[in-house]
């Protein structure tokens, strides 16, 4: 390599927030040029080092240098100015505007808001190869172009060293190989870019060095061509990293959910779910692989109740069809919804009140139409110890938890309840390997025991592993089959997207 | 391996410490703002709140706080019954208005002269309780049929109370009784007077027999919120209205519902006057219904800060006349409840938010001090 100073070194960073430490002396170093890859789990310590470099929280110890400098950001104005630049996981984009509209919000001062920008636009939109048409309205959009949007906002304001949170989270597999490919353009023209990922084989496939984080300090930094992704996750989570597959089927031939012909209408009276048809058996879980946005969502909110839709469900052999969510839940149809913020929890009141949700009218929560206090809390201190939920206390309020931690919770809390389906919808996104393995376990444990589940996941391993069969959603149609012994995620993606009408192989 | 706490429930100080200290803090903040106003208009801060303490707790200024607060308590508690689901209610002014009336035009009509005293004093509270719910429930439906927020729909609807009031009390049913100036519904006859109750001493004076079912309206609304299922239905509504759907709660019918029982609860406001001071319906009824708003946002909906809110505003109120007789314009008066209610609201979510990261601060201490056993567990599971 050449002389040059790093593009950014890390020395000795500790972060405290009182009586916990973030990061404790957590040394990094970037070269130019290159991508660099920081992986570690959830909670480990990644976004707050992340947010010390792009000058959102001071460290109270340590060193920033950026190309050799020595620099102390008050503010992320500080860290653009340095030419850092953030892509946040979650995009901040208006739909109902352009590109260009998008891209020059908050920066109008660089290149005015006409011709110019647009001009701007378009020549870094070339150079590095992004394709954005700098015209197009946002919400005519995927989510791949979305986040070239979002690649060339941060390149627009001058970023020479790119952050990149979790990018791939919300992408199918041809996706990722496009951002890599545009990633791989960023470094040929001498950009840095610094890459948080938990899924390990992708990073070994991008990143030129790798390092390491777990409980809060740099543990090991590797080129990626020396680790595979078991010793890399090894490393992580400083065990063994535990593996949704290897099982012997449970299913019966004994059908307990059974939807025909299931259709959901958005406001236009455009089909969303389109005369879905599919059978969960006792002991089955049958996975929905689909690139978001393609009708899981509303599939899932459909059988639980949430969403007027025409067709037949049977449970059990009840016809469910026109019972509300209540009657449903009741009835023995347990939910992990997709959004655990937004529709899985109160995040304000404590982890008791919590544990009561879903399931008001049902003991140990109800005692006829009063709320049985003493029982809900009893029953939150065993789900706390048997799911193993990390917390000081059943009234601390959910919103103090971790994500993995307010999963279990949930989790814990439908399990409780015996269902006789099951729908999780992503049950492990955003939580670390250690919950995502205890999830897995008691979905495997509930299922030996007969429970049916409807498992919709963007993690296509997850889906493999666990679901005894595999449909493909896409545009709201059921249009493929494909076993899980034989699918491989690569065959899944391409599935995913439409590509063919043909069945995957299986 | 877990630390969760099995026994009694543990009162949270880091939360609960920002949460008493907020009102305390914002009433500090209110006196100093009115103190630059009543030094601006030349008056001494000190001796003009110095006075007003001495008046405000004289016996016969405590009987009249008590009575003001009992109204506003009842109206806060209506409101609250909606602002614990998110639901506005702002038309509580209206449904007591009408319901009020209605209530007082039917006691009072020729052909219930044979009801006794007590029963008609039930039939009052009954009928004022329906009368207001029916009314709020032209908000609900609108809102659960035609999706008209309640927020407009409420206020339109006090407007339209109002009028259908004066109209049929001025060209309908209303009477003017012998030496009266104004059109009222009729005094009630002498055994449905709602008697007072001593309960202040050094004073004649009593207070409003009302007062003791305000605090009893208190306690069930209390017992409603925290150990009904449909407490929690509505309490989760309030926090997350997307994960009370999922979790099984009927968006619509918990609008109508709420809105029914918020509008039952403001048929009361206007009773304990009715019953026990003008013993008639008059056109001087009102105000109490957009008060109580504040009164509910000062105590947080939570039926202890709610009454004492009803107390201090009640104070406030009866300190008008003081200020008055000192040359101090009352308008003073009102600058102070308003910014009190504005800094009460302020601090409230400060203090939220400073308490919810202190929480989430205590949480992440217990939680890392465990971190390292939970690794020896995933170790030995292999």
């Amino acid at each position: 390599m050449t002389a040059d100073p790093p593009a950014v070194e890390l020395k000795g960073i500790t972060k405290r927030f009182p009586g916990v430490v973030a990061n404790s002396d957590v040394n990094l170093t970037v070269r130019k040029g290159t991508i660099h890859a920081i992986v570690g789990e959830n909670g480990a310590g990644k976004s707050t080092l992340m947010k010390i470099l792009y000058g959102m929280q001071p460290p109270d110890e340590g060193e920033i240098l950026i190309e050799g400098n020595p620099v102390k950001f008050s503010s992320p104005q500080g860290a653009i100015g340095a030419g850092i630049g953030m892509v946040h996981q979650h995009f901040m984009l208006a739909d109902n505007f352009t590109v260009t509209e998008n891209v020059v919000l908050g920066a109008e001062k660089l290149h005015g808001i006409g011709t110019q920008a647009k001009a701007k636009i378009t020549e870094i939109s070339q150079r590095y190869g992004l394709g954005v048409e700098p015209d197009t309205l946002v919400e005519d959009l995927g989510v791949g172009d979305r986040q070239r949007v979002e690649i060339l906002k941060v390149l627009y304001r001058g970023a020479r060293i790119l952050i990149l949170d979790e990018p791939t989270a919300v992408l199918v597999p041809q996706e990722v190989d496009e951002l890599f490919g545009n990633l791989r353009e960023l470094i040929r023209e001498g950009l840095t870019v610094l890459f948080i990922s938990h899924k390990l084989d992708e990073v070994r496939g991008v990143a030129d060095d790798i390092t390491v984080i777990r409980r809060g300090t740099t543990v090991a930094s590797v080129k990626p061509d020396q680790v595979t992704a078991r010793q890399l996750a090894t490393l992580m989570v400083g065990s063994e990293l535990p593996s949704p597959e290897a099982r012997e089927s449970t299913v019966t031939d004994v059908p307990v959910l059974v939807v025909r012909g299931l259709t959901v209408r958005g406001p236009d009276g455009r089909p969303i779910v389109d005369d879905a048809t599919f059978t969960i058996h006792k002991g089955e879980v049958v996975g929905i692989a689909g690139v978001e946005g393609n009708g899981q969502a509303e599939l899932a909110e459909a059988i639980i109740g949430m969403r007027d839709s025409a067709g037949t469900v049977e449970l059990d052999g009840v016809a469910i069809a026109g019972w509300d969510t209540r009657r449903r839940r009741e009835a023995g149809l347990g939910y992990i919804p997709e959004d655990r913020h937004r529709q899985g929890l109160l995040l304000d009141a404590p982890l008791w009140e919590n544990r009561i949700l879903g399931h008001q009218t049902e003991p140990p929560n109800a005692k006829g139409f009063l709320i049985n206090v003493g029982g809900a809390r009893r029953d939150t201190t065993r789900i706390v110890a048997e799911y193993d939920v990390r917390t000081p206390s059943i009234d601390v309020a959910a919103v103090a938890l971790s994500g993995g931690n307010q999963q279990k919770l949930i989790v814990g809390r439908e399990m409780s309840h015996q269902p006789k389906v099951l729908i999780a919808a992503h049950p492990t996104r955003g939580v670390d390997v250690g919950a995502q393995a205890a999830i897995w376990d008691h979905i495997r444990n509930a299922r030996i025991a007969g429970m049916g589940v409807l498992l919709i996941s963007a993690d296509l391993d997850e889906l493999i592993g666990l679901s005894d069969a595999l449909k493909v959603i896409y545009g709201g149609r059921l249009v493929a089959d494909a076993d899980p012994s034989t699918v491989t995620p690569e065959q899944l993606g391409v599935a995913m997207t439409g590509a063919t009408g043909e069945e995957t192989p299986s | 391996m877990t630390t969760a706490a099995v026994g009694a429930r543990r009162i949270d100080v880091g939360k609960l410490l920002p949460q008493l200290i907020a009102p305390v803090a914002a009433l500090v903040i209110a006196a100093a703002i009115s103190s630059i106003a009543l030094l601006i208009s030349d008056k001494d801060p000190l001796t003009a709140f110095q006075h007003m303490y001495e008046f405000g707790t004289q016996p016969d200024q405590k009987v009249e706080i008590l009575n003001k607060a009992s109204e506003l308590y009842i109206a806060a508690v209506a409101v609250a019954f909606g602002f614990k689901m998110g639901l506005f209610n702002i038309g509580v002014e209206g449904q007591s208005k009408v319901a009020a009336f209605f209530a007082g035009a039917l006691a009072s009509a020729s052909f219930m002269d044979w009801m006794p005293g007590g029963l008609r004093i039930v039939l009052i509270v009954v009928v004022a309780m329906i009368v207001g719910a029916a009314w709020a429930s032209i908000a609900a439906l609108l809102k659960t049929q035609r999706g008209v927020s309640e927020v407009i729909s409420t206020l339109m609807l006090n407007a339209i109370g109002g009028l259908v009031v004066t109209w049929l009390l001025n060209d309908h049913w209303g009477v003017t009784e012998p030496g009266a100036q104004i059109k009222t519904t009729g005094i009630l006859p002498e055994d449905s007077w709602m008697p007072g109750l001593p309960i202040v001493s050094g004073t004649e004076q009593k207070v409003l027999g009302f007062f003791a079912i305000a605090v009893v309206l208190g306690a069930a609304y209390w017992f409603v919120i925290n150990r009904t299922r449909f407490g929690f239905d509505l309490r989760a509504t309030g926090y997350n209205p997307f994960a009370a759907v999922a979790s099984g709660v009927n968006a619509k019918r918990m609008v109508i519902t709420a809105m029914l029982i918020s509008g039952a609860v403001a048929g009361l406001v206007n009773l304990p006057r009715m019953l026990g001071e003008s013993h008639t319906y008059t056109e001087g009824f009102g105000g109490i219904g957009f008060t109580g708003i504040a009164v509910a946002l000062l105590g947080r909906n939570h039926p202890i800060g709610m009454a004492l809110g009803a107390i201090l505003w009640g104070f406030l109120a009866s300190s008008q006349i003081i200020l008055d007789l000192d040359g101090i314009p009352k308008e003073i008066i009102l600058i102070m409840q308003g910014v009190t209610v504005l800094s009460v609201v302020i601090a409230y979510e400060l203090a939220a938010r400073i308490g919810r990261r202190a929480q989430q601060r205590r949480v992440g201490v217990a939680t890392a001090a465990a971190a390292p056993a939970a690794a020896e567990v995933v170790e030995e599971s292999k």
